[in-house]
């Protein structure tokens, strides 16, 4: 597939602060593409940019080929579904839709079938003369999904689209905006903070933090393989353990040494070690690779959620046997569970359990309510 | 208690606010010229007024320019406040909040003596012998500038209320800046405009000092014909059309209330224990 | 780049905003030939016992219109909402009415042969009176004291009240701990739009001072018609400078962020 967009060594400083910092990207035709991190991370800015509400301040953007920096957003063709919909309140669900086509002089008879093929494609016929305002959040969504898509823009942007929508509507909605995507076969850019929503739709996934890429990979890959104890930590759960690469396919943690399946480092070198709560199973103290003490357990459902503490450093296990608090646990981790990734500026700073707890977590989904 | 003293509070305050305007209104059916002695009802003094000619001139003049200013004002004013909004610097935004809130807070009497010294100056420089030739230029130009504040401060909080994600959105699809602003933002800005608009109107229809000031001898408007009216004895003719002004101002009122007010329904502030 | 909008009006308030005060700058500081002289500004200590009446009534009418208008605001904003709606209205039909019949008909009432004294039968003279032009400040000008006010109380959130019982406030206390001191910028405003009017106002004083004493709206209104526009305009310029200053320090206690008057 060939490349759509690009971004050439795009920055940007909001006073003086940079929020994205010398960005090269570029984006395949017809591909559905996450840009993913916390808030404030400059994926948004990104996004901007590539819409044509902002102008980098430096470095270059190409679609198809040309250059498009400074051409104005409504010379682009890319739409945009906006964060909070952006529907015009003083029109209805009908004229929001043909609102594209109007400007461009369309034929009337061109924009009803237009606007009724697109309102059969978001499931709202029958809403044509309702008032914007009167919709729900996923009827407000789709009006702006049918109002994005029905001049056939080259690219998508979609600007934490979901974000308003509660769980269950969200799930949905991931569902059928990866159908549309997939339908009318144009590149999706999706802009969240939520890694699921990222996992479950994109084709690509690029992790940012601190207006850098961090990883650009598939789904799978970015799982399995993060390159950094950011994108360990952002993507999943991840116990993140400072580790001695002895030599190849050994590796020295919590003084127990294990075999893996990673290679390439130079003797001795210090490495961040991920595993992931899943890959570790629980079993008797003298059977296990490392042992440790329980310090919580929280039922989960489908599993239970165990913090254990080795050697000061707290491991989260997911297991579907129960344990007691304060047992002592023996753990046993397959080669092919532990995957090592290079030292970065974030080595340390997470995947450490030891404050952990939901409320944070939850507190910071929260707050995320966005950069610009 | 404390709600019958509230009651009895707002009952006096009221009261004592609308007397002389019902006197006003009283009087003018008098069927003596006396203002404080009422003898009995007639229509008299409205016969006259409509029977002067110097009556029907002032107020076609006040309409005039009520509407003349009022709009100038509102389409400099909602562009101004567009722009002011769109002003990335801080202190160039404050600079001109502030130079155009000179008008509003400035007494009128200085608005007014610092324009008629103006037309002064300007009648000086392209000597123009007669003020009559640029008097009703001087009146529009004044009205328009002490309308223009309050244009701004209703239209410019509407904007900001607003903000950028509508205007993206059209830019977005299509819309080049222009026909943003016009098809997707004055439509959603439009009450405050109109606001703008109505109050811009009012305070031209109502204001008497700058006026007083800067008005032309040929130019009168029904302010400056009350005054007039006041200097000399009052006949019950000038409460007529004090009247006829009043239930006017109160018929306006009403119709652009009236909506809102029915609209409102009292049941959905309870207040704990008050519910019946 | 689309703050070019704002072009017009930049223009319009260079023009007829800024020029005119320049001129009165000018007329201030140069006598009746043009040319430049003192005279008018050395003149003016002379108009002092004036100016302090003025601000004396004014100062007066506006502790008046305060105090009879944070209660009223204060019951409005109280009350349900179809009935605020309908006080607000009531409140702003006695503004629109033109301050000169307003004026006039208060004269009506209480001149010597007056309703009220014609109704009493009484001849009691209060036109003419210090009392007289402070009733016709407080009246012509108390709903611009009450709006402002109530505006800024019915925003305060309805929680305010409840935190501030909860906390342990009695009716009274929150009114003085919470409410009061959320209020200020309506107060400021409320003060400020009556204090200016009743300052320079010359028409109340002309009726229901019945001419018998002068305030300094009157003054510069007889400069304006008998030609002394240089005095006149002295005069003029003292006065905005002096609001100007007493309404940047009003400012200094006023919330910044609550619009407050930016001058």
């Amino acid at each position: 597939m060939a490349k759509l967009i690009e971004l050439k060594g795009i920055s940007k400083s909001y006073d003086g602060e940079k929020v994205i910092d010398s960005m090269n990207l570029y984006i395949r035709d017809k591909e559905f593409i996450t840009l993913l991190g916390p808030s404030g991370c400059g994926k948004t800015t990104t996004l901007r940019i590539i819409g044509g509400f902002e102008t980098a301040d430096e470095g270059e953007l190409y679609f198809d080929g040309v250059e498009i920096s400074v051409v104005p957003a409504y010379k682009r063709n890319v739409n945009t579904v906006f964060q909070k919909y952006a529907l015009f309140p003083h029109l209805n669900v009908y004229e929001n839709i043909a609102f594209p086509l109007r400007l461009k002089k369309v034929a009337e008879e061109e924009i009803q079938t237009k606007v009724t093929e697109m309102l059969k494609m978001v499931a709202l016929v029958g809403f044509e003369n309702k008032s914007v305002s009167t919709l729900s959040g996923g009827q407000q969504q789709r009006v702006a999904i049918a109002r994005a898509l029905i001049s056939h823009p080259r690219v998508l942007l979609l600007d934490e689209p979901l974000g308003a929508l509660d769980l269950k509507l969200r799930k949905d909605m991931q569902n059928e905006l990866k159908t549309i995507q997939q339908a009318i076969g144009i590149t999706f850019i999706y802009v969240t903070h939520d890694q699921e929503e990222a996992l479950s739709m994109s084709d690509t996934i690029v992790v940012m933090a601190d207006g850098e890429i961090q990883q650009i990979g598939t789904p799978t890959d970015i799982y399995n393989e993060p390159k950094n104890a950011f994108v360990a930590d952002f993507i999943g759960e991840s116990n993140i353990i400072d580790g001695i690469m002895l030599e190849d396919k050994k590796v020295k943690l919590a003084s127990h040494v294990f075999d893996c399946v990673d290679g390439g480092y130079a003797p001795n070198e210090p490495v961040d070690v991920v595993i992931r709560p899943e890959d570790v199973d629980v079993v008797a103290p003298e059977a296990g690779m490392l042992t440790g003490q329980v310090t919580s357990v929280t039922f989960k459902g489908v599993h239970y959620e165990i913090i254990v503490d080795i050697k000061g450093f707290k491991w989260m296990i997911q297991s579907t046997d129960y344990v007691a608090p304060d047992a002592v646990i023996g753990l046993y981790i397959e080669p092919d569970a532990i995957h090592i990734m290079k030292k970065s500026k974030y080595s340390g700073k997470f995947g450490d359990y030891s404050s952990f707890s939901d409320e944070i977590d939850q507190l910071s989904d929260a707050d995320s309510a966005e950069e610009f | 208690m404390k709600k019958y003293a509230s009651r009895i509070y707002l009952c006096l305050i009221f009261g004592i606010l609308y007397i002389p305007i019902a006197t006003v209104i009283l009087f003018s059916f008098n069927n003596s010229p006396s203002t404080a002695e009422f003898s009995g009802f007639s229509f008299y003094w409205y016969k006259e007024l409509f029977r002067s000619e110097e009556a029907w001139i002032a107020l076609r003049n006040t309409l005039i320019l009520a509407i003349s200013s009022s709009l100038i004002a509102t389409v400099i004013g909602t562009a101004a406040a567009e722009g002011i909004y769109k002003m990335r610097s801080k202190l160039l935004k404050l600079t001109i909040n502030s130079v155009t809130n000179i008008p509003m807070m400035n007494p009128d009497i200085v608005t007014g003596m610092s324009m008629m010294l103006f037309f002064a100056a300007i009648m000086g420089i392209f000597r123009i012998a007669d003020y009559n030739n640029i008097g009703f230029l001087a009146m529009l130009i004044s009205h328009t500038t002490f309308c223009l504040p309050y244009v701004i401060l209703s239209v410019l909080p509407r904007i900001n209320e607003l903000g950028d994600s509508l205007s993206e959105a059209a830019l977005d699809l299509g819309c080049t800046p222009i026909r943003a602003f016009f098809k997707v933002k004055l439509p959603n800005i439009m009450p405050g405009v109109i606001s703008g608009l109505v109050l811009a109107f009012t305070m031209s229809l109502d204001d008497f000092v700058i006026s007083y000031f800067v008005g032309p001898t040929n130019f009168q408007t029904l302010p400056l014909l009350i005054y007039s009216m006041t200097k000399k004895t009052v006949k019950p003719d000038m409460y007529a059309l004090s009247t006829i002004i009043i239930i006017s101002v109160f018929t306006l009122l009403i119709a652009s209330n009236i909506k809102s007010i029915i609209h409102t329904s009292p049941k959905r502030f309870k207040k704990g224990g008050k519910i019946r | 780049m689309q703050s070019i909008a704002a072009a017009p009006h930049i223009f319009w308030a260079i023009l007829f905003i800024i020029l005119p005060l320049i001129i009165v700058v000018f007329y201030a500081f140069t006598d009746a030939n043009g040319k430049f002289s003192f005279s008018n500004i050395a003149s003016l200590p002379s108009y002092a016992s004036i100016f302090l009446l003025s601000l004396e009534l004014s100062v007066i009418a506006t502790a008046i219109c305060l105090l009879l208008g944070y209660p009223l605001a204060y019951i409005i904003a109280k009350s349900n909402p179809r009935n605020q709606k309908i006080f607000i209205m009531l409140l702003m039909l006695p503004m629109w009415t033109n301050l000169l019949i307003r004026t006039y008909s208060i004269m009506a009432i209480l001149d010597n042969g007056g309703i009220l004294n014609t109704l009493l039968n009484t001849s009691m003279h209060i036109v003419g009176t210090k009392g007289a032009v402070i009733f016709g400040m407080v009246y012509d000008f108390l709903p611009y004291m009450v709006l402002p006010i109530y505006t800024c109380i019915s925003k305060i959130d309805k929680n305010m009240w409840e935190a501030a019982s909860d906390l342990g406030c009695n009716t009274f206390t929150t009114l003085t701990k919470v409410i009061i001191p959320l209020s200020r910028s309506g107060i400021i405003s409320g003060v400020t739009m009556v204090l200016v009017p009743s300052i320079s106002t010359f028409y109340i004083s002309q009726k229901l001072g019945g001419g018998t004493f002068e305030l300094i709206g009157d003054t510069i209104e007889r400069q304006f018609v008998t030609g002394a526009l240089n005095v006149g305009a002295a005069i003029s310029l003292v006065m905005m400078v002096l609001i100007i200053i007493s309404l940047t320090v009003m400012n200094k206690f006023g919330d910044p962020d609550d619009g407050g008057i930016i001058v």
